[in-house]
């Protein structure tokens, strides 16, 4: 095996969409992700890709639509204000079918908010951001080394279904250092026989574009995607289950809230309590079996996010309401201690915590 | 080791030079020196100096940082009491500066007086582990590229071989491998390397000078 490396969250993502393939990046800087643009920029030149900042977030996403039309591996990043920037351009990246990677290094909002970390884009990663029917692929790396082998299964999965991956990270995330392993196989190649690379051998021009002229044909075209969709529902779901085997509460957290959860689970255990985890790597698609499963055993759900209460509602959606879903959340840049979260379990085993 | 009376610590971005900075500025506090640690990172807001503040006030450390570090003010704002690292000669100064040569900018408007009084070490710390220094070409380049941005010339060379938790013997033996090997090619010296502290012992004795690390404190789930 080769040496591991210590790496930034920042720089894994982007070396990790390098190993990819990618060779695109266009961006514009904002903390906590400027390194992921920095690192571009020493990076891409040594090895032939384009590194471009762009004059705003807006120019950005255009520039990776354009690339993408032209069937290459195209990512871009921001933090929490700029994705809000692109988010007009991922809804038509959504109305093309056209793969793309997306960073989204969270820090605390709405609006300028701080430069502290953040999982409050949760319903803007999962719930639209931009106009129109569509989902993104939403990946929830918990460690630098997922930082790494989910940007390098993003592209995969954008190219497998056409679709937009959107990692979703946080400040911390983006800042913290883990050694990392960089062996991450070999990059699988798709067709593109839609992409606009001149009309070759083949009759007819490629055109890519989210706009129809006619209500029926706009209509089938969002079927058709919303039944790719449903594959993706049914075959890319990733989550991660801890201690649940003989769990009465549920504990659900993404990212760097989950990392601070495990903690809070392993001290409840060791006070007795039978606490679990289920960890969402994939956001969308929800792991709602898995949520479904467990609500046939546990009593009781706790979600612990860095926001002020987003996925609870999917969780209450994935287990039809059928046990209670309790939550527990810091904004504005803090992140909970392990305590923190083990109190609130603590109030809920003794029947003392309202119900979301 | 603590031979001049400031001490700026250069070095590529998450080479390690906070945990270094902050470790050697207490180890000359203990040594009964009175110290300031100035905390010239106009680059990253992030995992700053002022997180190891409790350590540093334990140990009679002064402080000295932006007024908006651990704020929501994402300024590259120096403390205008940072021009006393160079006008009080009373005491020892830790410079901890940013990372690359976009760091070193903020030498800048230092580099002449620190020159001038010629007391001082720009040692360049490096962790081989780091994807960019992982060899010698690599690691050359960034000295050169902070030397030409900070206007001052390095005079050694801080081995911090290191990967995080999974940090082993072997890490750092290969880290003073490394470090010699650019020693011999820069003409620069090793002036230490750096151990966290529950790793030294074994074959480490065999190094001529290790500066022991506690690490800043930050909550176990990171």
């Amino acid at each position: 095996m080769a040496e591991k490396v210590l790496m930034k969250g920042n720089e894994a993502l982007a070396e990790a969409a390098i190993m990819a393939g990618c060779r695109y990046y266009f961006g514009y800087p904002i903390t906590p992700q400027t390194e992921v643009a920095a690192y571009m920029s020493k990076r891409m030149p040594k090895i032939g890709g384009t590194f471009l900042q762009a004059e705003s977030e807006v120019a950005a996403i255009n520039m990776v639509i354009g690339v993408s039309a032209c069937g290459k591996r195209v990512m871009t990043s921001s933090s929490s204000p700029g994705i809000s920037l692109k988010s007009e351009g991922i809804s038509y990246l959504a109305g093309c079918d056209l793969p793309a990677l997306i960073i989204n290094v969270q820090r605390g909002g709405p609006g300028l908010g701080g430069i502290q970390p953040s999982q409050s884009d949760y319903f803007q990663a999962l719930k639209g951001g931009g106009h129109g029917d569509y989902k993104l692929i939403v990946l929830a790396p918990a460690s630098i080394q997922e930082m790494v082998d989910l940007t390098f299964k993003g592209f995969d999965l954008a190219d497998k279904y056409r679709m937009q991956t959107m990692i979703l990270a946080d400040g911390t995330m983006g800042q913290m250092m883990e050694p990392v392993s960089l062996e991450l196989g070999q990059v699988k190649e798709y067709d593109k026989p839609w992409a606009t690379t001149g009309t070759g051998t083949h009759e007819g021009r490629n055109v890519v574009n989210s706009l129809s002229l006619s209500p029926a044909q706009l209509e089938e075209w969002n079927i058709s995607r919303y039944e790719r969709y449903k594959i993706v529902e049914r075959d890319e779901v990733m989550y991660e289950e801890f201690m649940m085997d003989d769990a009465e509460i549920c504990v659900v957290a993404f990212g760097i809230a989950a990392r601070v959860s495990k903690n809070a689970v392993m001290e409840a255990r060791a006070k007795g309590m039978k606490v679990g985890m289920i960890r969402p790597i994939t956001l969308w698609p929800f792991p709602k079996d898995a949520l479904k499963n467990a609500s046939k055993k546990v009593k009781s759900f706790l979600s612990v996010e860095l926001n002020m209460g987003q996925m609870v509602d999917d969780v209450k959606l994935a287990i039809d309401c059928e046990k209670p879903v309790y939550f527990y959340g810091r904004t504005g840049g803090i992140i909970m201690t392990p305590n923190e979260v083990l109190n609130k379990l603590i109030e809920i085993e003794k029947g003392e915590a309202k119900a979301w | 080791m603590f031979d001049k009376r400031v001490t700026i610590f250069l070095g590529h971005y998450g080479s390690g030079k906070t945990f270094i900075s902050v470790n050697y500025a207490i180890a000359l506090a203990k040594m009964n020196k009175a110290v300031s640690i100035y905390d010239l990172d106009i680059v990253n807001p992030y995992f700053r100096t002022i997180d190891a503040k409790n350590m540093l006030d334990k140990n009679n450390v002064e402080l000295v940082v932006s007024p908006y570090a651990e704020t929501n003010v994402d300024l590259p704002a120096l403390n205008a009491k940072a021009y006393k690292m160079l006008d009080d000669l009373s005491r020892y100064a830790v410079a901890d500066i940013g990372g690359d040569d976009r760091g070193a900018l903020a030498l800048g408007r230092f580099y002449e007086k620190i020159k001038a009084e010629d007391n001082y070490d720009a040692l360049f710390v490096l962790n081989n582990c780091r994807p960019e220094t992982r060899d010698i070409e690599g690691a050359i380049q960034i000295m050169k590229e902070i030397e030409w941005t900070a206007k001052l010339k390095f005079t050694g060379i801080v081995n911090n071989a290191n990967l995080g938790n999974e940090t082993t013997e072997q890490t750092i033996l290969r880290g003073v491998d490394f470090t010699n090997e650019l020693s011999k090619i820069t003409g620069l010296p090793v002036k230490f390397t750096a151990v966290r502290r529950d790793l030294i012992g074994g074959q480490l004795m065999k190094i001529k000078e290790i500066l022991p690390i506690d690490p800043i404190k930050y909550g176990d789930w990171l």
